[in-house]
């Protein structure tokens, strides 16, 4: 059904080419939203369907924009589509537009999808465009997610809100296990950052 | 006339008659294309200059008509969070309700002004709450919440926070049942009935004389600190609505009758 090059285009970040691991694109909300599931989970669907509609909006565009204004452009129509995504929230699923709060602005900012744009939107057809912005946000919603697990499970015992690890087992109530508060700091979201690329680059050693 | 090339993977233009077999910026290969020439210009000023413009016109308008379609039930679901987080306050379980809204006009009374802000009052259960709104500053955001108070304006009937964004795992669990429900049964006045406030502490802190005192969450030192600066503001603020009755009831009447009974026996 697809053509080589769009399947490449969708598969390829979510291992070869994943934009955080990889491309090291999108760090500082990798940082920022981890410390549970649930924010994690949201800001990664959230960045998926902002990557997705605007690779299309620019790639429709792409032969019209004028190349010394291209970055504004693709700027505008960004923070124009966060904007009315935002105000659609607000409006129709107002407990996670209150549950995204500030990270919904942080999109604009998001590296990802300027990258995404530039690279790839400019020069592409919208379809594989499409499958390029969804592959690009599930690939980076899945380190997201691979994160906050580890942070959320060692640093809270919690997973999505849901104690898993029994209460009998904390040093307070007779046990000998203690949260690693360490885990909720933004310093070991990078550490963990560093310990998923090490694992994805000795997997894929030899296709490089 | 030299022919144009550009690399798809990362826009690279090379001018020359043949298209290079590697890109030098990206070092991909085979990722060339020719840039056909047309009669018209994508760069020329005038050009630019109109795109610009146009696309900040269809940009404005696109979002002041979605703004404006938009607002009405904007406003709707933020008076109904607004009345939600009351009745969580007032220890309502808005979960179990089928219609919150109107369980809050079914309990709320009457507004008083004080001030700048408005004090609600509802009725639950036959016995008279007083509903305060609070706002105050957190780590990264606003804070902000409602504080139930009995009839006497001095015991805490139930307290419900709310923030703009503080650290999940952390400050936001300011808005968690475990760490609400220490407050309720708290007192905001001392023995002299002077406001005092509830400290949010460090857990083996000690407040200073008369002055109650919850556990802060550990490791959300500054949004602890900041429910803790919010209470003592905001109360001060409505001190004129917190010291009115109880001044009328006991220590105003009781003042006027002393006074008119030595008038009399001048």
């Amino acid at each position: 059904m697809l053509s080589k090059k769009t399947k490449e285009a969708f598969l390829g970040p979510l291992n070869i080419n994943n934009p955080v691991l990889v491309q090291i694109l999108g760090i500082c909300s990798a940082l920022a939203v981890t410390v549970q599931l649930k924010p994690a989970l949201v800001m990664g669907i959230s960045v998926t369907i902002i990557v997705a509609l605007s690779n299309v909006v620019i790639s429709l565009i792409r032969k019209s924009i004028p190349m010394r204004i291209r970055i504004i452009v693709q700027l505008v129509v960004v923070a124009a589509l966060v904007t009315i995504v935002s105000e659609i929230l607000k409006a129709f699923a107002y407990d996670v537009a209150m549950q995204l709060s500030v990270y919904i602005g942080l999109i604009i900012t998001n590296c990802i999808l300027m990258g995404r744009l530039e690279a790839f939107a400019m020069s592409n057809s919208p379809m594989e465009s499409l499958m390029d912005g969804l592959g690009n946000g599930f690939g980076y919603a899945m380190i997201l997610v691979i994160v906050a697990f580890f942070r959320e499970l060692l640093g809270s015992g919690k997973l999505l809100g849901y104690q898993v690890i029994p209460d009998s087992w904390y040093i307070a109530n007779g046990g000998v296990y203690e949260n690693c508060g360490m885990m909720l700091m933004p310093a070991m979201a990078l550490i963990l950052v560093g310990c998923v690329i090490w694992v994805h680059r000795s997997l894929n050693e030899d296709k490089k | 006339m030299a022919k144009q090339y550009v690399c798809k993977v990362c826009g690279y233009v090379h001018t020359g008659d043949k298209a290079p077999e590697v890109c030098p910026q990206c070092k991909q290969s085979n990722c060339f294309e020719l840039v056909k020439k047309s009669g018209f210009s994508t760069d020329s000023n005038a050009y630019t200059i109109i795109y610009a413009a146009v696309l900040v016109v269809i940009v404005a308008v696109a979002l002041a008509v979605v703004s404006q379609v938009l607002s009405p039930r904007q406003q709707a679901n933020a008076l109904l969070d607004k009345q939600k987080q009351i009745l969580v306050a007032l220890n309502q379980d808005i979960d179990a309700m089928a219609d919150p809204a109107a369980r809050y006009m079914e309990l709320c009374q009457d507004t008083i002004v004080c001030g700048t802000s408005d004090v609600y009052v509802f009725n639950i259960d036959d016995a008279t709450k007083y509903v305060l709104k609070l706002h105050g500053q957190g780590l990264w955001g606003g804070i902000g919440g409602y504080l139930a108070l009995d009839e006497d304006k001095n015991t805490v009937f139930g307290i419900n926070f709310n923030h703009e964004g503080e650290t999940p795992g952390l400050g936001a669990e300011i808005v968690t049942a475990k760490f609400r429900d220490q407050f309720k049964g708290k007192h905001i006045k001392d023995a002299t009935g002077a406001i005092r406030s509830i400290a949010v502490l460090k857990q083996g802190k000690a407040a200073e004389d008369g002055q109650e005192q919850v556990d802060a969450y550990a490791g959300a030192t500054i949004t602890s600190t900041g429910v803790n600066d919010m209470l003592a503001a905001n109360l001060a603020e409505y001190a004129a609505f917190l010291n009115e009755n109880v001044n009328e009831d006991e220590n105003e009447d009781v003042n006027v009758n002393e006074e008119m009974e030595v008038e009399d026996v001048e």
